[in-house]
């Protein structure tokens, strides 16, 4: 038996309004809104990064597990915005959790799916018995073109998972991937914002994943819609993964305490996992969860999951999603966000 | 701050990793060769538990260079839980309202970077303690 035995996030303090965004480039944030289901987004500080941001969300899994960090044998940290083009965002992570250097450590980067290509990597080391235990992140800082319809969604957060055989609290039952070369986002290198295919995002790409991915996994493991209590769907926005789920035949009661993205944005690799993070807050014990990402260029990986009861033991050791998504925030103006996003040139 | 000094460097500013004397127990942090307490030079690597509270602090208004475009910052003593006294940035708070006493904790941040293309360091800073 292979699965979860800590979990836990990070989400910076700072937040900014759709309609703050929105009055700089005269666009309507009302219909903004209401149409991406989008209200707010969070924003890094100057001091965070997606290390920085990793190794917080880390700490908090390593409270829940309760295991000595130099179990862990494999650190792979999924990011879209690594701080370096060249140096591993994962040597830094394991030397500030205390884990080095007996560990395999990689730097992973699919779009928004490297998350969970992580998480994919850690469960199946771990379940073949290469090791006692291993560490996956999905972190970013995301980045979206001044203007551009990314900068409304693109925020920061982590989520991180310690993957074990010893007091599992969400069992791994199956997984299933679904990928095909499909140019729906992307970013050369050294430029400094991503392009993206505009509506070219939405059916060939995100859908089209989704629901291959969720239909090959539902075939493999005879199960339904209905048999799940919770789903966790990529969220580039509020309203793709509540319109992927209606198609699918799941209902609100299913994706509620995974939807993070209308008030924390577009985590990128962090956005499934910090919603599976939500999920496993408020979940019972015996449930079933079925967790999708997606990433451009572009792919799904999708897992089945069933709670135990240590998870209820467990998961007040460490700050919940929602009372980090809640408490503490402070509303940036647009000239400060823009510092900040460091987005203002100066003189060398 | 150049490069081999910052790795040379790490455990402490990573993971406020601190030394613990085993003949006396007094935690010195960062770690020293001799026990500033009994002269003993054996000692157990521990790392802070990052809880503290704020002793004194003074806010930056006029930065050094390289810290410019976050100022006005506050740096600030304080009292970790081990009876050990650390100096550092107090970030994520309201200028307006930090005071002697708040309850606070270490979180790991970027504190500079040798320009564009250069190393960025990486060590602990402390946040007002709200638990999250």
């Amino acid at each position: 038996m292979v699965g979860i035995i800590g979990y836990g996030t990070q989400i910076p303090r700072y937040r900014i309004k759709v309609e703050e965004i929105a009055k700089v480039w005269g666009a309507d944030a009302e219909a903004l809104s209401k149409g991406l289901n989008l209200y707010e987004k969070s924003v890094p500080a100057p001091d965070e990064d997606s290390a920085t941001l990793s190794v917080g969300a880390a700490k908090n899994a390593l409270a829940r597990a309760g295991i000595d960090p130099k179990l862990i044998g494999a650190v792979y940290v999924g990011s879209e915005s690594h701080p370096y083009a060249v140096k591993p965002t994962g040597t830094i992570v394991s030397e500030a959790l205390g884990i080095c250097p007996y560990v395999h450590t990689a730097d992973l980067e699919f779009a928004c799916k490297a998350g969970t290509e992580g998480m994919f990597i850690a469960l199946h080391l771990v379940k073949t018995g290469v090791m006692e235990c291993a560490l996956a992140i999905g972190a970013d800082t995301s980045q979206g073109a001044p203007g551009d319809a990314l900068e409304y969604s693109a925020s920061a957060g982590a989520a991180a998972f310690i993957m074990g055989t010893k007091n599992i609290v969400a069992e791994l039952l199956d997984t299933q991937c679904y990928m095909t070369d499909t140019p729906d986002f992307w970013r050369r290198e050294n430029a400094h914002y991503p392009e993206h295919g505009g509506r070219f995002t939405g059916k060939p790409a995100y859908q089209k994943h989704i629901f291959g991915a969720v239909e090959a996994i539902l075939e493999k493991t005879g199960m339904k819609p209905k048999d799940f209590d919770y789903l966790i769907f990529h969220q580039p926005n509020g309203k793709f993964p509540v319109q992927a789920a209606k198609q699918l035949g799941f209902n609100e009661a299913q994706y509620r305490y995974g939807l993070l993205s209308p008030t924390l944005g577009n985590t990128y690799s962090g956005s499934s996992p910090m919603g599976l993070a939500a999920t496993l807050d408020e979940a019972g014990s015996d449930q079933l969860i079925l967790l999708v990402s997606y990433g451009s260029g572009a792919g799904s990986d999708a897992f089945v999951f069933r709670t135990t009861k240590h998870l209820l033991k467990i998961r007040n050791l460490a700050p919940r999603v929602r009372k980090q998504l809640n408490k503490h925030l402070k509303y940036l103006e647009y000239g400060e966000y823009a510092k900040f996003r460091g987005k203002i040139l100066k003189p060398e | 701050m150049n490069v081999p000094r910052h790795w040379r460097e790490t455990p402490e500013r990573y993971r406020m990793e601190a030394a613990k004397c085993r003949k006396c127990g007094k935690i010195s942090f960062p770690a020293r060769l001799i026990c500033p307490a009994c002269g003993n030079k054996v000692f157990d690597k521990i790392n802070l538990s990052g809880k503290g509270k704020l002793l004194t602090y003074t806010i930056i208004r006029t930065a050094p260079e390289g810290f410019e475009d976050i100022a006005p910052y506050a740096v600030g003593i304080v009292e970790m839980e081990e009876r050990v006294r650390v100096m550092g940035q107090i970030t994520d708070c309201d200028l307006l309202n930090l005071k002697t006493g708040d309850k606070l904790i270490s979180k790991f941040r970027r504190i500079n970077e040798e320009g564009k293309t250069g190393l960025i360091m990486y060590a602990y800073k402390f946040v007002p303690d709200v638990g999250i």
